[in-house]
């Protein structure tokens, strides 16, 4: 069933190759003598079905590069694509359209809407586009990410765990092109980071799902198929199926730098 | 999206009551207002209905169609030989003559005085009993008058004054008092209560006697034959009428009564415009609260667009949250404004204008125009908050501490806000200086000049916070302080008591209740030898307020486990500096909330110094004018002070031994050469001694040479109808008579209180062309200064004319002001509404700066600042908010007034500044902020250290 919902998704999209491709992104904040540049043109393509981690010392740009990717900031120059649309030039309104289809969010501080219990709150992006609504794949998702005995439950009554999870069942709930992780382990103790970051893994692998996250945690790279290390505001260095030790030490070796 | 808007309204349910209560009270002023005067509307019309009920046509004079600033001609009598002829008529069943007169009939009191009417008819009626058809009144005891001692009342009249069938009533008419036999009681149809105006019934030879109408009656009433129209009726019987007297179907009459009855519409508009005042305020609130709601939710509004949110539906979620706070305001608005009603008739009867009323009448249009305006004025005030939440980019979400981001006109608004004022200004001098302009508009291009001037004032004010936060922080800290100590006995009393019932050691709790106790005793009986009952009264309910509070702790704590606060601080009156700074540097942080908080404030207190400087300049003005007009001693009137009254009343004066000189000034409409105006008579050789002409043409001199039909005129008719000495001009009466009359001398009146008329002629001449003269004024001088014995003699001479009142000049003019202040106090009620709405803004506002402001309470909580500091802090931050609005709205209430003051220049009216009151009004302010601070500061001083330093 797993891998059905996989081919299905890649046959309907009918596309391969890069789902989010970036080329010669800068970002400078302020101007003149004061200004900073946080990407300093800087080009990255995330492949289809993977897991891409992005990691790198504080001030190296990558929350700045994850905005720019997700469409949340727009870069100084140079161009993103999101499925094919070159996402800098698009409206308001062409961008709220493009973020329905294809990008899905997972927040460090979970960013549940506090009025809403955890099946609103999953449900919500589905209301929002005001689609028709596949039943069977929230019942899934829920069902999936252990939530079936919390679903009346608000956020101020659920741990810090169960509320990510939320957040991670709001993000597959539209089946988004790519989802972006900002941290998702940051407000995490360790037992229950590790949680998440299976869970994460687990709807990579099962469903196929494009997953780009932030993190400065290693172990939490360690479960990435590919993990980019950013410094001074470009990507320096790239390993593949890395460990948590191959990954330290190459964060090291990217801060010595 | 619904969902999200709906819940989370549900989740802020303190901050959607007290938004919605800034709504409810101006929806219910404008419910209020409708219901009153549908009720008042509806009494009037079935008083018309009823008194046509079974007429078909009514004759009547034909009354020379005069009105002058409101007042409108009498109606004359027509000959009774009228009567039999119409009877006499082929289409006639029948027909009555009745005796109507609005004026003259006074119910005395037992005491001997008049029943005050304020203004309202007292009605004396002269009916026909045999003809009951046409008798619009309706008999609820005893008979109708038959004989010439006989009378009827109403029965309002009769239950407040004490009378009963059988008593011997005093009644006075056009003739001295004298007294009748109470025989029976009447109302109005089915109206229960025709306001403050009173009725009484004579048989119609006594009404002819008594009301100056022998042989005549005011109207004669007609039925038709079965199928004959009322207008054939009335076409058959015009050919018969003397040329004075005229026929109208009933329908026609009624509509004719009814147009005197045009001032509920007046007061209609009126109310309303307190209720926009209102509205307008709990405007500002709304989008105050709504646009700290927004800022307090940029987290939530940013999640909402990275999920795939869009503008819109950000911008439909905070409108429907206005929406259905409007909404469920509106309704309740809608209900409270039942209640107001039978309210504002209690307010209207205390200042003795009193209006008919038959049960409460709830039209659907009330319904509509209440919610539709509730609605409306919530979501326009969210329209902005909800336009700026869409304003939030995504990225929002994921950055700590997201502020709102800044308008995009932002950087304009002081040059927006410079337009708006320079609007308002132009606005208002079209208003107020361009000549014949219709009521209407000049009345709406001065309400929105004087709205968009407050708009553009709090557009500006936030500039103004930071230096105006400076200023008034010296006279926040030392107002508090004197309010402390104003309050200490309070406090004191209250802290023993609590220390009584909670404290430890049973000697030192026996102790403090006993103190509590002498405190309370003593302060009750201080106030109530040294000032008033009231006030001793008022701190009875105090402390029997704070005595309850304390029981029920205590039996609280006893029965239920209640842990109440203790110990607690004792209470000292010492200002805190350090808190101050932190306070003051508090509402300086974010400008925009405190001067839109201020706004609302500053609303309410401009319009009543609007009101305090308008009303002290006219008072000034109106003393002014009768101190340079009358030059004698003292002034008779009628007990209003301004209707005219019986003419023999003036005659009467002169009995009094101490009655040297006495001179009548009769009144009455009229129209010289087609410009309406009052004409005066007044006695040639004595009203030199009484009234001091500012001649223009002629002297004193001219008034011995007026002859028959010589006339004074004012400057202001010699100038419209270019008259000059010598030249001749028709007068105009009620009844019809038209006079030639030669200027004599021109003399140029006071404008802002001109007490003769734009013509005086001999009274001699007055009283051959008018029918039923009556005075305005008689001007008394006694030998030598005046005294109680002299003012008592005079009294005694009128004491047969009970509506005649004889006062000193100064007393006279005391007797205005006092009038005018009760209808001053009536504005300041009015206006109050809008000064409790900015109030509950005020404690919106702070509520949400503590709730915003919780870890830092934490912090200030957990480096040693007590919780009375944490109180006082807050305290101070909002008697500072509302001195601000003070600051703001003294001025501007002030400028408007001299605006206001030169538009009436026309009538000179001075300015003066009523200082006191703008004080009291400060005082004022700074109680709005200690009142606006109680809850805000108990939620401060309450928080729980630990969780607020841990709250995100």
């Amino acid at each position: 069933m797993t891998s059905a919902i996989t081919e299905e998704r890649t046959a309907a999209e009918g596309t391969t190759g890069p789902v989010v491709q970036a080329s010669e992104i800068t970002r400078v904040y302020g101007e003149g003598d004061t200004a900073v540049h946080a990407l300093n043109g800087c080009s990255v393509d995330v492949g289809r079905g993977e897991l891409t981690a992005v990691m790198g010392p504080s001030g190296s740009g990558k929350s700045t590069m994850m905005h720019i990717l997700a469409g949340l900031d727009r870069p100084t120059s140079g161009s993103v694509s999101i499925a094919g649309t070159d996402i800098t030039k698009l409206g308001d309104n062409e961008l709220t359209k493009l973020r329905r289809k294809h990008i899905g969010f997972i927040f460090q501080f979970f960013n549940l809407l506090p009025m809403l219990n955890a099946e609103e709150n999953i449900r919500l992006p589905l209301e929002l586009a005001g689609n028709k609504i596949d039943e069977a794949w929230v019942e899934e998702v829920i069902k999936r990410t252990g939530l079936d005995d919390r679903r009346t439950h608000r956020p101020s009554e659920l741990s810090g765990g169960q509320q990510q999870r939320v957040a991670i069942a709001r993000a597959l709930a539209t089946r988004p092109t790519v989802i972006f992780a900002d941290e998702p382990t940051g407000n995490l103790d360790s037992h229950t980071s590790a949680e998440i970051l299976d869970l994460v893994r687990e709807m990579v692998t099962n469903y196929g799902q494009t997953t780009v996250m932030v993190t400065h945690d290693a172990h939490a790279a360690a479960i990435a198929d590919r993990v980019l290390f950013l410094a001074d505001g470009c990507i320096v260095k790239e390993l593949r199926g890395a460990d948590a030790g191959q990954i330290l030490s190459a964060m090291e070796e990217v801060s010595r730098q | 999206m619904i969902r999200v808007a709906l819940r989370g309204l549900a989740g802020r349910k303190l901050r959607a009551t007290l938004t919605a209560f800034a709504i409810i009270l101006g929806v219910a002023m404008v419910s209020g207002t409708y219901v009153l005067t549908d009720t008042i509307d509806k009494a009037f019309d079935n008083i018309f209905s009823e008194t046509y009920a079974n007429t078909d046509a009514v004759v009547s004079g034909k009354t020379a169609d005069i009105s002058f600033e409101g007042d409108s001609a009498d109606t004359p009598p027509v000959d009774e030989s009228v009567l039999p002829q119409i009877r006499a008529l082929p289409d006639v069943e029948s027909a009555a003559g009745a005796v109507i007169d609005d004026t003259n009939t006074k119910i005395l009191k037992k005491d001997g005085d008049a029943v005050n009417t304020g203004g309202a008819p007292s009605f004396g009626f002269g009916l026909d009993p045999a003809l009951p058809q046409f008798n619009p009144l309706k008999l609820l005891e005893g008979k109708w008058p038959t004989g010439p001692d006989e009378v009827v009342i109403d029965a309002t009249t009769a239950d407040e004054q004490g009378y009963k069938i059988g008593d011997s009533i005093k009644i006075a008419t056009l003739k001295p008092v004298r007294s009748f036999d109470l025989v029976g009681l009447a109302q109005y149809g089915d109206v229960a209560s025709i306001g403050s105006a009173t009725f009484t019934v004579f048989s119609i030879p006594t009404a002819q006697a008594l009301l100056d109408r022998e042989g005549s009656y005011d109207t004669i009433s007609i039925d038709g034959k079965e199928g004959v129209t009322q207008q054939a009726l009335a076409d058959e019987i015009k050919p018969i009428l003397p040329p004075t007297a005229q026929v109208r179907t009933a329908d026609a009459q009624a509509k004719e009564d009814a147009k005197d009855v045009s001032f509920t519409k007046f007061i209609r508009y009126f109310l309303l415009s307190f209720a926009g005042v209102a509205l307008f305020v709990g405007a500002f609130v709304i989008f105050n609260i709504l646009s700290i709601t927004v800022a307090q939710r940029v987290r939530e509004f940013a999640t909402i667009r990275t999920i795939g949110g869009s503008r819109k539906q950000i911008l439909w979620s905070v409108v429907l949250e206005a929406f259905v706070i409007g909404l469920v305001a509106s309704v309740i608005g809608l209900f409270v404004g039942v209640g107001l009603a039978a309210g504002l008739n209690a307010l209207f009867k205390a200042i003795n204008a009193d209006l008919p009323t038959q049960g409460l009448v709830f039209a659907p249009r009330t319904v509509i125009v209440s919610l539709l305006i509730g609605v409306g004025v919530t979501v326009i005030a969210g329209l902005i908050p909800a336009i700026r939440a869409t304003r939030i980019p995504p990225i929002a979400a994921v950055r700590e501490g997201s502020e709102l981001p800044k308008s995009r006109f932002s950087k304009y608004v002081p040059y927006i806000a410079i337009v708006v004022i320079g609007l308002s200004v132009t606005l208002l001098a079209y208003s107020l200086f361009k000549d014949k302009l219709d009521t209407a508009p000049r009345l709406i291009s001065m309400a929105v000049g004087v709205l968009l001037l407050f708009v553009g004032v709090a557009m500006v004010s936030s500039r103004t916070v930071r230096p105006l936060a400076v200023g008034t922080n010296p006279i926040a800290k030392w107002g508090v302080v004197l309010f402390s100590i104003l309050v200490y006995p309070f406090t004191l009393s209250y802290w023993l008591l609590r220390s009584a019932a909670f404290g430890t050691g049973a000697r030192k709790r026996l102790t403090a209740l006993l103190e509590s106790v002498a405190i309370q005793v003593a302060l009750i009986v201080l106030a109530a030898l040294l000032l008033s009952t009231f006030v001793g009264v008022l701190i009875v309910a105090i402390f029997a307020g704070t005595d309850l509070a304390v029981l029920t702790m205590w039996v609280l704590s006893k029965v239920r486990g209640f842990q109440p606060e203790w110990p607690v601080e004792f209470p000292n009156v010492r200002p805190e500096g350090m808190v101050n700074d932190v306070a003051k540097e508090n509402s300086r942080r974010n400008p925009g909330r405190t001067a839109s908080t201020a706004a609302a404030l500053m609303i309410g207190i401009a319009l009543v110094t609007f009101v305090a400087v308008l009303a002290s300049g006219m008072k000034k003005s109106n003393r002014g004018a009768i101190e340079d007009q009358v030059k004698a001693e003292y002034v008779v009137t009628a007990q209003d002070g301004f209707s005219p009254f019986v003419a023999e009343a003036g005659e009467a004066v002169q009995q009094s031994p101490d009655a040297q000189f006495v001179t009548s000034v009769r009144s009455d409409l009229s129209e010289a050469d087609g410009e309406s105006g009052y004409v005066t008579g007044i006695q040639p050789g004595a009203i030199a001694q009484a009234y001091q002409f500012d001649w223009k043409e002629g002297s004193d001199a001219v008034l011995g040479q007026l002859g028959r039909n010589g006339a004074i005129i004012s400057d202001d008719l010699a100038d419209k109808k270019d008259l000059a000495v010598g030249d001749t001009f028709v007068l105009l009466t009620p009844n019809g008579k038209k006079t030639e009359l030669v200027v004599k001398g021109i003399y140029s009146p006071p404008p802002f209180f001109p007490m003769l008329g734009n013509v005086s002629i001999p009274q001699t001449l007055f009283d051959s062309i008018i029918d039923r003269p009556r005075n305005s004024f008689v001007f008394v001088n006694v030998p030598g200064e005046p005294t109680a014995a002299t003012t008592a003699s005079l009294k005694a001479a009128v004491k047969d004319f009970p509506d005649s009142k004889v006062q000193t000049r100064v007393a006279w003019i005391d007797q205005q002001d006092q009038e005018f202040n009760s209808f001053l106090n009536f504005l300041y009620i009015m206006l109050a509404l809008s000064v409790i709405i900015s109030l509950v803004g005020m404690v919106i506002t702070l509520l949400l700066s503590v709730h915003e402001r919780t870890r830092e309470l934490g912090m200030l909580r957990a480096v040693g600042m007590t919780r009375r500091q944490v109180r006082r802090m807050i305290r101070h931050e909002s008697v500072i908010t509302s001195l601000i609005g003070a600051a703001l709205g003294l001025p501007l209430g002030i400028f408007l007034a001299i605006l206001m003051t030169k538009a009436l220049s026309q009538f000179e009216v001075k300015i003066a500044i009523p200082y006191v009151q703008l004080i009291v009004f400060a005082i004022v302010a700074i109680v709005v902020g200690i009142l606006a601070a109680i809850l805000p500061a108990r939620r401060a001083a309450r928080l729980n250290v630990l969780n607020a330093l841990q709250y995100e």
